[in-house]
């Protein structure tokens, strides 16, 4: 049985998430090895292989880029006590807005057409979170249903487009014409896919964090996050903050997508996102909502995913491996982290009494 | 366009409304079931997946090992695996008392993984989909004009309205068993106090919930389709999620509302082959959008249960 105890101290804290990566890596070197593949030699490709050079190494970054976005997207969500399972569709929309910015902005300069991507991108996934928002404050409905049927619908609208005025002409493939090259997100590093997305991230996750922990609005979304009828009762207005924070959320979630669009693409697909919104729920938790923590989960979720690829090239495992892992791991994180507010005893023993 | 009031219309409409229906009766009363206990499983949508998936495996294994009933030991598997998947939820929302948000989706993810994982590893790469010979479609009233039509369904369609909605209902409200389960999920304490065992209660009901999810996503892939494809619940799980509510957790109504969103899909389908000049992912995201529609209109009448999201620990 589970017997209440004081907050864990810190080093058990930081121990947390390495024993949770060790535990799920015994829970899934089963799979590896149901597969005829050796478990030790998948770890290496997962979690080493991606850092052995320099290039990998980027490419690991560039991974990240968007699962950061998505990742403090849904931490910033979950902090405000907003079930926002919507960054998916958000992501999809905001990819759309700055691909529709993108077509025109072929006599435009760089200098404006990057903003306007970055404000189309933000606009678009903002946008896509104002209807399940105002149904959740004004009509008081479950949020995590309509964001998460909205993510269905941003997918479609997205097959529409592509299917329909955006069709390649050339190809008659399902993707848009190419956006133009001054709306191009450039390069940080030359030769490497690394770009402007990547600071605009961290930029964006420095600012949560200061709003979070430096701004009264921070300390008011938190206080609804933790308890809304202590929030209200203390005069925070809990309807028009969710819906900020909702709008916010889902602003960062278009930034994913406008990034995707503008660094790595270039046009429109209807796969611009392998459910990067739904992985970051998983680093938003991994990361317990916690700006550092989210960085540091997105570009370790960035590394097994890139890690995954190479496991599948090399030992001839099924790519959906990387799927597996990350889920064992945001369960068994969960699992871990019930042990920081908790003792096990076994049940013959006598409970310690509570103070 | 003057085929729609047509009465061959309208009885495939009904026809169809039945099909699509039935593994959304059958998830989302599991739902209505698990949620009645207080305990919301967005392990929904993975775990209808993942019983897509294992009875449509094991249902091939068994027909390549020549066992005739081959498609009844898939329905058993996928039952099977549902039944775990529901109790693995158990485990982070009864015993270790997480979020259930972030447990749920984390269920779905896994469920999806796995189930992606072991196609790819069974059937390797394949051209062709693997597919075998699902269930017929039962003819019980063959010859007779329009209910001969109608009621050319498969049998776990049968099953779904005749026998899983009634016996819900009978189980929820006219046993003491039902009534335990509804306590639970109202007041756990009292149910504690009473002496029964709040936790052995919502496991045997999560159990149950994951059965009857895994057996709608089941039917698709041995019935519907007699194939498995990485889109063949695309979001049915989430849709479930919104009858419940949209049902204020009563099978009958969730019967109901598994029937509007089975009229709407029908439709589009229907409408998506009469030729409007209207892209046809507008038709396919129409039933999505009347779910949330559905879900505004009775926004006003939904009342949670009383410990809807709560974990219990004993004092």
């Amino acid at each position: 049985m589970l017997v209440e105890r004081l907050p864990a101290p810190v080093w058990f804290r930081t121990l947390i998430p390495l024993a949770s990566i060790l535990v799920t890596f015994l829970l899934t070197s089963g799979f590896v090895m149901a597969v005829g593949a050796n478990p030790f030699q998948a770890a290496y490709y997962f979690l080493l292989d991606p850092l052995a050079n320099p290039v990998r190494l980027i490419e690991v970054l560039v991974k990240s880029t968007p699962l950061l976005l998505t990742g403090i997207a849904v931490a910033f969500a979950f902090a405000g006590g907003y079930w926002n399972i919507g960054v998916e569709g958000q992501l999809y929309m905001g990819a759309t807005v700055a691909t529709a910015i993108g077509l025109q902005m072929h006599a435009v300069p760089a200098w404006l057409a990057l903003p306007l991507m970055i404000a189309g991108g933000f606009a678009g996934g903002m946008a896509w979170a104002a209807l399940p928002a105002l149904m959740k404050v004004r009509l008081k409905i479950d949020e995590v249903v309509t964001t998460l049927l909205l993510n269905y619908v941003a997918i479609f609208i997205v097959s529409a487009v592509l299917n329909g005025p955006w069709r390649d002409p050339v190809s008659q493939w399902p993707q848009s014409p190419e956006i133009a090259a001054s709306a191009i997100f450039p390069r940080l590093i030359p030769r490497s896919r690394l770009h402007l997305g990547f600071i605009l991230a961290i930029v964006i996750i420095l600012i949560v964090w200061f709003v979070l922990s430096r701004t009264a609005f921070g300390m008011k979304m938190r206080a609804v996050g933790l308890n809304l009828d202590a929030a209200r009762f203390s005069g925070i207005h809990v309807d028009r903050t969710m819906l900020i924070v909702a709008l916010i959320s889902g602003g960062i979630g278009g930034l994913a997508g406008a990034g995707e669009v503008a660094g790595i693409h270039f046009h429109l697909i209807d796969a611009i996102s392998p459910g990067y919104g739904y992985t970051g729920i998983i680093i938003a938790t991994l990361g317990a909502l916690s700006p550092i923590g989210v960085s540091l989960a997105a570009v370790f979720i960035g590394l097994i995913d890139t890690g995954a690829q190479t496991v599948s090239r090399a030992l001839g495992v099924p790519i959906y491996l990387g799927d597996v892992i990350q889920a064992t791991l945001l369960l068994v994180t969960l699992a871990m982290l019930v042990l920081q507010g908790y003792r096990v005893c076994l049940r013959w023993q006598s409970a310690p009494t509570r103070e | 366009m003057d085929s729609i009031l047509s009465l061959t219309f309208l009885v495939g409409l009904i026809a169809a409304t039945l099909r699509v229906a039935t593994p959304l009766v059958f998830a989302s009363i599991g739902e209505v079931l698990t949620e009645r206990t207080g305990i919301l499983n967005l392990g929904i949508e993975g775990i209808m997946f993942l019983g897509a998936f294992v009875g449509f495996t094991a249902a091939y294994q068994a027909n390549e090992a020549g066992i005739a009933a081959y498609l009844w030991i898939g329905l058993a598997s996928a039952i099977l695996s549902g039944i775990l998947m529901g109790m693995l939820m158990g485990f982070f929302s009864v015993t270790l008392g997480v979020n259930q948000h972030v447990s749920g989706l984390g269920i779905t993810l896994l469920c999806t993984g796995l189930s992606l994982f072991g196609f790819r590893m069974v059937f390797g790469e394949r051209a062709v989909l693997p597919s075998i010979d699902p269930f017929p479609q039962l003819t019980p009233f063959r010859g007779i004009p329009v209910l001969g039509d109608v009621s050319g369904q498969y049998l776990l369609t049968y099953v779904a309205f005749l026998v899983i909605v009634p016996l819900s209902w009978w189980l929820l409200f006219h046993t003491s068993f039902g009534l335990s389960l509804r306590s639970v999920g109202e007041n756990p304490e009292a149910v504690d106090a009473a002496g029964l065992n709040v936790f052995r209660i919502r496991y045997l009901v999560l159990a149950m919930g994951g059965g009857l999810m895994a057996a709608g996503g089941v039917f698709l892939s041995l019935a519907q389709l007699g194939a498995f494809t990485p889109g063949i619940i695309a979001g049915r799980g989430w849709v479930c999620i919104a009858l419940v509510i949209f049902a204020r957790w009563h099978p009958v109504r969730a019967a109901l509302g598994a029937l509007l969103f089975g009229g709407v899909f029908a439709l589009q389908l229907r409408l998506q082959t009469m030729g409007f000049k209207l892209p046809f992912e507008i038709f396919l995201a129409l039933p999505y959008l009347v779910t949330i529609a559905a879900l505004a209109l009775a926004s006003r009448h939904v009342s949670y249960p009383g410990a809807y999201l709560k974990p219990y620990r004993r004092e």
